[in-house]
């Protein structure tokens, strides 16, 4: 279709139209991570991530040290979701070392881990407000996981990288008083998050922001293999801690939050929701929990595993992590891979951000729940 | 129960010959196999006799050996008929005594709630070279991006850190890595890491 | 008595004199002055490089709120920046981005190396895509060490970096 020009005029070239921006790793709207994107106008027509620039070879690493030596650069690629990256890990060397947990170990491992899910969604939280301009919602989250940290803190000794979970139980007993400090903490916690409701969630700036943006069906994130609250706000009802229960989750009764509409708002709200489900399993899990008893099952040095596999998953803050590790009867494992959620994201980001406005972006991107230095380990 | 159940298991747990120490050394006396997971490693084992070796089978766990010919047929299988829909992780185990190096497939399953719990683990081989350039070598296997479109990540990063080149994947460029490495790819076993 | 001094012949040599003791008089209240405005306007570099970034969102959450003493500001372009936090490790994708950055920034700069990682390589001393440490391709002013380093640690680095300034030679 070729429409008369007046003389001295002419059309624009599509080639000439298109322009490439660099998104990072310098830049307001980017993690350690750079996007390629190319925009027409305002539009984005191919999203092409760059990782890596946080690779560190962990992987490697995990090859030349032993199973215990393993633990603290293991856990450093989500230093604040560190009790959950180092889960699987130790599960699967339980698994290969024949080692059984004790009882009440395992009540710990699920309080340990369910705190550490808050302070990871709330420094999330924190993150997605001030990238979306809300500047309270980064102050609010901000503030309120210091309380739980100064927990994780008693009970560990480290604000965030706990190193906590060891291969056959957990490192430490907790402190006397522990319970009802978690309780009283918790509560508080949990009175603060449902306020969170009133000034981000039904803000109507924040939701003509992300309704609708970015909106990934049921088909394609079960296709693109997603996982986390990217998946489960898309409607599929996948939570390991229900499907597979591992450790003491079995004898709880988890919730998993599902929402249909698979858009940004939707991905945002996922994590919160979970914040609440967490406080809820604290709360059993205390209940249930033997009042004493060992927590450690002590190992031999330099342990060495058969010549076996295991691949171990546990759902973390981004969705599902899966440790697998190959082992040669040597007290290093042969191989040791992380599948985690944030990589598995990865792949909708190309897929979601195009066609999307620009201006959109920060609110995609944000809400796939993606932690860079996790995704590059 | 376990009784009748004890002549069928035998012949799937003591088919792989090659692997056979691990469940010697940890159980001597063979334990019950799970039901649900062995009638999955049944089917297999119905549809590609030879094919399809069946590794092992635990709780929850199922590990499946095939060649790299037979790898887009049985991975099919796997998807229209077991209903596993997405690949949880792609990792590359580099076995230089063997010269072969392994890709590993986690396939998992979100549509069927039978198969929340189940992780399938299809392994193939490549031949391994010495003196690898990625890419260009014998070192290759086909993409089952076509079957799990979830792998295309996770075979670019098996690409760069062992130089196991994936047939008919459109996009096999480098991810994690540094523009300009030069380097052998860096899972592999003779790739030192500093002063080990 | 200026006119009998000032002849067309010395006007250079009497212009120049006088600047001598012009900077001699107001050099030091003027670069104290200068430097009292950098110590409290320390804007920091959006470059998160690892780990270390989350407990410098830490920093400027309420509890911490290093905002307080004028530092560690929240975001701000490249060219309004003086200050580069190196948050953790420094991967050998990363270091050239890292120096491009550092090289695009006006004067003065200063640069805190924040962690082990970014001091050392700390726990990744023998990974392959590691570089132990910033010092080969940045100045370092301040070393924070910590893995990752709390908050308090980083505000006292950033104290540190203040008191140093304010015995610089304003430039």
């Amino acid at each position: 279709m070729t429409t008369q020009l007046p003389p001295g005029l002419q059309l624009e070239k599509v080639d000439e139209r298109i322009m490439t921006l660099n998104v990072g790793p310098q830049h307001p709207g980017s993690g350690h991570m750079r996007l390629i994107i190319k925009v027409d106008g305002d539009y984005i027509v191919s999203c092409d991530p760059d990782p890596g620039y946080v690779h560190r070879g962990e992987e490697k690493m995990a090859e030349y040290r032993n199973y215990i030596v393993n633990i603290p650069h293991l856990e450093r690629p989500v230093i604040h979701d560190s009790c959950n990256v180092l889960y699987p890990y130790c599960l699967g060397v339980e698994e290969l070392l024949g080692l059984e947990v004790p009882e009440r170990a395992k009540y710990l491992r699920v309080i340990a881990s369910e705190l550490n899910r808050c302070v990871y969604i709330q420094y999330w939280l924190a993150i997605y407000g001030i990238f979306l301009g809300h500047s309270t919602m980064f102050m609010w989250p901000a503030g309120d996981r210091e309380l739980l940290i100064d927990l994780l803190e008693k009970i560990t000794g480290a604000r965030v990288t706990h190193a906590y979970f060891v291969p056959g139980g957990i490192r430490n007993d907790v402190p006397a008083n522990f319970e009802e400090m978690c309780l009283k903490r918790v509560n508080y916690f949990e009175k603060r998050i449902k306020e969170y409701a009133a000034i981000f969630y039904d803000n109507p700036i924040l939701i003509s922001r992300t309704q609708g943006a970015g909106v990934l069906s049921r088909e394609d994130a079960i296709r693109l293999g997603t996982t986390g609250s990217t998946l489960r706000a898309s409607g599929v009802d996948f939570d390991l801690r229900k499907k597979e229960p591992y450790d003491a989750y079995g004898e709880l009764d988890v919730h998993s939050n599902v929402l249909k509409d698979g858009d940004s708002y939707a991905r945002s709200k996922i994590p919160w929701l979970d914040m609440l489900e967490s406080c809820n399993i604290i709360r059993q899990a205390l209940q249930k929990m033997p009042k004493s008893g060992s927590v450690r099952v002590k190992l031999k040095p330099n342990p060495k595993g058969g010549n076996d596999e295991v691949y171990k998953r546990v759902e973390s803050g981004r969705g599902s992590l899966g440790c697998y590790i190959v082992s040669r009867s040597q007290p290093e494992p042969y191989r040791l891979k992380l599948s985690v959620g944030s990589f598995r994201n990865l792949i909708c980001m190309p897929y979601l951000l195009k066609g999307e406005k620009l201006g959109n972006m920060p609110a995609v991107y944000w809400s796939l729940n993606y932690w860079p230095v996790e995704a590059d380990r | 129960m376990s009784q009748p159940e004890t002549p069928e298991t035998k012949p799937v747990a003591t088919a792989p010959p090659a692997k056979a120490p691990p469940p010697a050394a940890k159980a001597p006396p063979q334990k019950e196999l799970p039901q649900f997971e062995k009638s999955i490693a049944d089917k297999l084992e119905g549809k590609f006799s030879t094919k399809a070796t069946i590794e092992f089978v635990k709780v929850n766990r199922i590990r499946v050996k095939v060649n790299k010919e037979d790898m887009l047929d049985v991975a099919r299988f796997i998807r229209d008929e077991l209903h596993f829909d997405h690949a949880e992780s792609v990792t590359g185990v580099d076995y230089p005594d063997q010269k072969e190096i392994e890709v590993t497939y986690h396939l998992g399953s979100y549509t069927d709630p039978e198969l929340a719990k189940q992780v399938l683990t299809l392994a193939t081989r490549a031949p391994r070279e010495e003196n690898p350039s990625p890419g260009n070598d014998s070192t290759r296997v086909p993409s089952l991006r076509d079957i799990f479109y979830s792998v295309e990540f996770h075979e670019r990063e098996c690409f760069e850190m062992l130089g196991v080149y994936f047939e008919n994947h459109p996009d096999n460029r480098r991810l994690l890595l540094p523009e300009d490495w030069a380097d052998l790819p860096p899972m592999r076993k003779d790739f030192k890491i500093k002063g080990r | 008595m200026l006119k009998e001094l000032l002849t067309p012949q010395n006007a250079n040599v009497f212009i120049g004199k006088l600047g001598d003791v012009l900077v001699k008089a107001i050099d030091q209240p003027l670069g104290y002055a200068i430097n009292w405005g950098r110590l409290w306007s320390l804007w920091p570099v959006h470059i998160e490089t690892a780990c270390c970034s989350v407990e410098f969102g830490a920093a400027s959450g309420p509890r911490y709120d290093v905002e307080r003493f004028g530092i560690i500001e929240a975001f701000g372009s490249l060219r309004q920046c003086d200050l580069v936090v190196v948050q953790g490790t420094i991967t050998r994708k990363m270091a050239p981005r890292l120096r491009l950055v550092y090289d695009q920034m006006p004067e003065p700069k200063y640069v805190i190396a924040m962690g082990a990682c970014a001091i050392t390589g700390g726990l990744y001393f023998d990974s392959y895509n590691v570089l132990p440490g910033i010092d080969g391709i940045l100045p370092v002013d301040v070393y924070v060490p910590g893995c990752p380093p709390r908050p308090e640690t980083l505000i006292q680095g950033c104290m540190l970096l203040q008191e140093k300034i304010k015995r610089m030679k304003a430039r």
